[in-house]
């Protein structure tokens, strides 16, 4: 009795693995996403200037930065966040 | 159900092969049906082998000896509580936890990332499956857990006893978690090297998964610290034991990756370093996990010798090797995109910071492996023990601390004189102050490291109170709010920043704590008879009187016999603590030492027994070896005695077995020998475990998604919504 069972569990196992696994390949692939890799890629790189702007103004706000290098680094940064963005614009 | 845990296993590893094999060839074809069923795969293993993983615990639970890991690793007087916990006792039962939670971690990754660096992904999962395969593999055809006996013996060996302890319920899961989440970013940064993708999103989500294994493993190291600190120590919380250093340096590899990939992030700059250190820490986790299990080097932590040691050099080998040849064979897309501007800057601070940490990494996986590269060079195994360690280590960590002051207090870029002089006047007053006050306290000359680290540590203390302060001041300004509304939105919105901040406040803690307890302990081993005192560090401790048990074990380990000795610690007369050690013994099952001496002739284990203040732990420890051999002319009467009764029958000479041990507890509490204790005075110690808390606290803190995070998603997945309904009208 307990071997009977416990042939049924392991084809329920297998039968559940196969049928998950395989689903994907029974359907017809999916649309590619609109959004690409290189847009996706961009975007995080685009969150990361951002940040890197914020925290330099804070480093500016708690002292560690002068005026003149605050205002060229944030001229800087700013400058690469709009190429990242005119990136972006060609994109889409 | 041993055969359905066999069968999961092979499923397990059919399911890993082929998830490669759908992975590789989608990635290469372009074909997102065989890439999503290649992350299924991961899915998928992630339930089979939560069968198999059940199959196990609930045999374990119900005592089936026939299972040979169960009759080797419980038994019926092991409480059910360590009987849940035992299966990690084991080679064969830690290496289906090892895999059972790489499974659920991948599993977690690729469901993170089913929408984000497409083409990455599936090089990940293919890797991730390969240790999929590797782990499952050995569980298939080296160790198997679900071997089985016929017939199965009526009791077990039982849990050796130094495993009972509630931190062992928990300290092995969280160590492999963090061993299993470094495979996540390895696997991350094999496929972006694979597909030249080593982009902003692959920071983010490396970042990520590194922050994760870094606080997992963290924990787990530090469970294991305060285990050995009860257990196995009696007050030694590190020993520079090879399986503890085998935990520690993909620890702080990790720590150097994660500040050095903000260098990358914000300059594009040490891409190769950030590459290699990633793959390093990955790999310097596996090289953990074969320290444990191959037996090549001796550890109170091992499973001592085994056949894994061939097939973990090779899957290490691989891993070395592939890691070389990525890195040199992508150095194009590498290149650093800038150079250092100054050298008082933020990069500057994270670069040094990174030297020291892997000069640490190096010195420690020196003194690991140098029993075995003496072994090569001279043909004997030489040891080094805890002073060689520190002879290195302590000015290495010194830096590291100063550095974690320094780091928050300067800029990315560069910074001017001017304004390095404002920020560096507060943080060298304090450690001016601390130093003078070091002075009026302590003798410094006889402790000029310990004094440094003092001063290091209030230089941390001071500079990123004074970022709090001026963070806090600069958002009050912005937005107008009360101070610790002000403090908690400051905090939120940068959660990174603040959250490494904390970290440093943590590290600076833990380090004082090690250095107070390590340099100012005073530590006695004595006999004390019934009445004695000694004086530890100004603090008399009396031997008050004995105490035994019989199967009343009051820590719950299943320990049939528990003898002690009441402690009176008192301070000039005044009453401060009473402190209770304890000797655990537990049965032989073997039967070789006699009828009663069986009852207690298995392992013996000393219980620390501690009280802790935040100035200073003082603790006791009674030997139980010698205790036991004191006792060991009544034991031999008993057996005879016993023996002698042989026509009452095997149950009534069982029941006068005990008798007679509770004989013999109650002659141990009528005379009882001169307890063999240690006795300590260990100042500071508790700042080790709260530096630690905070250490964690800021580590989730940094790694909590940033607000509107969420938001994003939820608005992600409605725009790929409207895009997929579009494609389809």
């Amino acid at each position: 009795m307990t071997a009977v069972l416990a042939v049924l569990a392991i084809a329920v196992l297998l039968t559940f693995v196969v049928w998950f696994v395989g689903a994907p390949l029974r359907r017809p692939a999916p649309a590619d996403d609109t959004v690409s890799d290189e847009q996706r890629a961009l975007e995080a790189a685009k969150q990361a200037k951002y940040a890197e702007i914020r925290d330099t103004e804070l480093d500016y706000r708690t002292g560690k930065l002068s005026d003149e290098d605050f205002h060229a680094i944030d001229r800087q940064l700013r400058a690469e966040a709009v190429e990242i963005l005119r990136q972006l614009d060609a994109l889409r | 159900m041993a055969i359905v845990g066999r069968a999961a296993l092979i499923v397990a590893l059919a399911t890993t092969l082929f998830g490669i094999g759908a992975s590789l060839y989608g990635a290469r074809r372009g074909r997102r049906d065989w890439i999503d069923a290649g992350r299924r795969c991961v899915y998928a293993l992630a339930l089979i082998l939560t069968v198999a993983f059940v199959i196990l615990e609930v045999a374990f639970i119900s005592n089936d000896f026939a299972y040979n890991t169960v009759a080797d690793n419980s038994s019926l007087t092991t409480p059910l509580f360590y009987r849940a916990a035992a299966m990690w006792g084991s080679q064969e039962g830690s290496l289906l936890l090892w895999v059972w939670l790489l499974s659920i971690w991948s599993s977690l990754a690729v469901f993170l990332t089913r929408n984000r660096v497409r083409e990455v992904v599936p090089y990940a999962v293919a890797v991730l499956l390969g240790f999929g395969t590797f782990f499952t593999s050995l569980l298939v055809f080296f160790v198997t857990p679900f071997a089985l006996s016929s017939p199965a013996p009526g009791n077990g060996v039982g849990l050796d006893p130094l495993l009972r302890n509630p931190a062992m319920m928990i300290h092995p899961p969280m160590l492999y978690s963090g061993y299993t989440f470094f495979t996540i970013p390895f696997a991350f940064a094999v496929g972006a090297l694979i597909t030249r993708r080593v982009d902003a999103e692959w920071i983010l989500l490396t970042r990520r998964f590194a922050l994760a294994s870094w606080l997992f493993l963290g924990i787990g190291v530090l469970l294991g610290a305060r285990w050995a600190y009860y257990e196995i120590g009696w007050g030694g919380y590190w020993g520079w034991d090879a399986v503890e250093n085998a935990a520690l340096m993909p620890w702080l590899i990790s720590t150097a990756f994660l500040h050095s990939i903000m260098i990358q992030e914000k300059r594009g700059m040490l891409k190769i370093w950030n590459a290699s250190l990633v793959l390093a820490a990955s790999t310097l986790a596996i090289l953990g996990t074969f320290l444990v299990r191959s037996g090549i080097l001796s550890s109170i932590h091992a499973f001592g010798a085994s056949t894994l040691g061939v097939p973990f050099v090779i899957l290490i080998g691989v891993m070395v090797g592939g890691s070389i040849y990525l890195v040199v064979s992508r150095r194009d897309v590498l290149r650093s995109e800038h150079q250092l501007d100054s050298l008082i800057s933020r990069e500057a601070a994270f670069l040094l910071n990174n030297i020291v940490l892997v000069a640490l990494t190096f010195v420690i996986f020196w003194g690991t492996f140098f029993p075995l590269i003496s072994q090569a060079l001279t043909g004997t195994q030489r040891l080094v023990g805890p002073p060689w360690f520190d002879r290195y280590t302590v000015p290495l960590a010194l830096i590291l601390v100063l550095l974690s002051g320094i780091g928050p207090v300067i800029p990315w870029r560069r910074a001017t004189l001017a304004n390095a002089r404002r920020n560096f006047a507060a943080p060298l007053t304090a450690a001016a102050a601390m130093l003078i006050a070091c002075f009026t306290i302590i003798p410094v000359s006889s402790s000029p490291a310990t004094v440094a680290l003092f001063c290091a540590a209030a230089f941390v203390f001071a500079s990123v109170g004074q970022e709090f302060w001026r963070g806090l001041d600069a958002r009050r300004a912005m937005s107008g709010d009360p101070p610790p509304l002000a403090l908690l939105s400051m905090i939120r919105r940068n959660r990174r920043r603040y959250g490494g901040y904390i970290v440093h406040v943590g590290i600076a803690v833990l380090f004082i704590g090690v250095a107070a307890s390590s340099t100012f302990q005073h530590t006695q081993y004595v006999q004390l008879g019934r009445g004695q005192s000694y004086v530890v560090g100004g603090f008399k401790m009396t031997n008050v009187r004995p105490t035994a048990a019989i199967i009343d074990d009051p820590t719950s380990t299943g320990a049939l016999l528990t003898l002690g000795v009441i402690v009176r610690v008192s301070r000039d007369g005044h009453y401060v603590a009473t402190l209770h050690p304890t000797a655990q013994y537990y049965p032989d099952a073997t039967g070789a030492e006699g009828p009663v001496g069986s009852l207690i002739g298995g392992d013996a284990v000393s219980t620390l027994s501690l009280y802790s203040t935040l100035r200073r732990d003082l603790s006791a420890a009674i030997n139980a070896v010698p205790l036991q051999q004191a006792l060991q002319g009544e034991i031999n009467r008993a057996n005879t005695l016993v023996d002698d009764d042989a026509k009452a029958g095997p149950v009534k000479q069982e029941d006068l077995a005990y008798l007679l041990l509770y004989a013999i507890a109650r002659g141990y509490v009528r005379h009882p020998p001169a307890a063999p204790l240690k006795l300590a005075d260990s100042p500071l110690v508790m700042w080790l475990w709260v530096g630690a808390l905070i250490v964690f606290l800021g580590g989730i803190t940094a790694i909590w998604p940033p607000p509107g995070a969420a938001g994003s998603r939820v608005r992600a997945r409605y725009l790929a919504r409207v895009a997929h309904e579009l494609g389809r009208a």
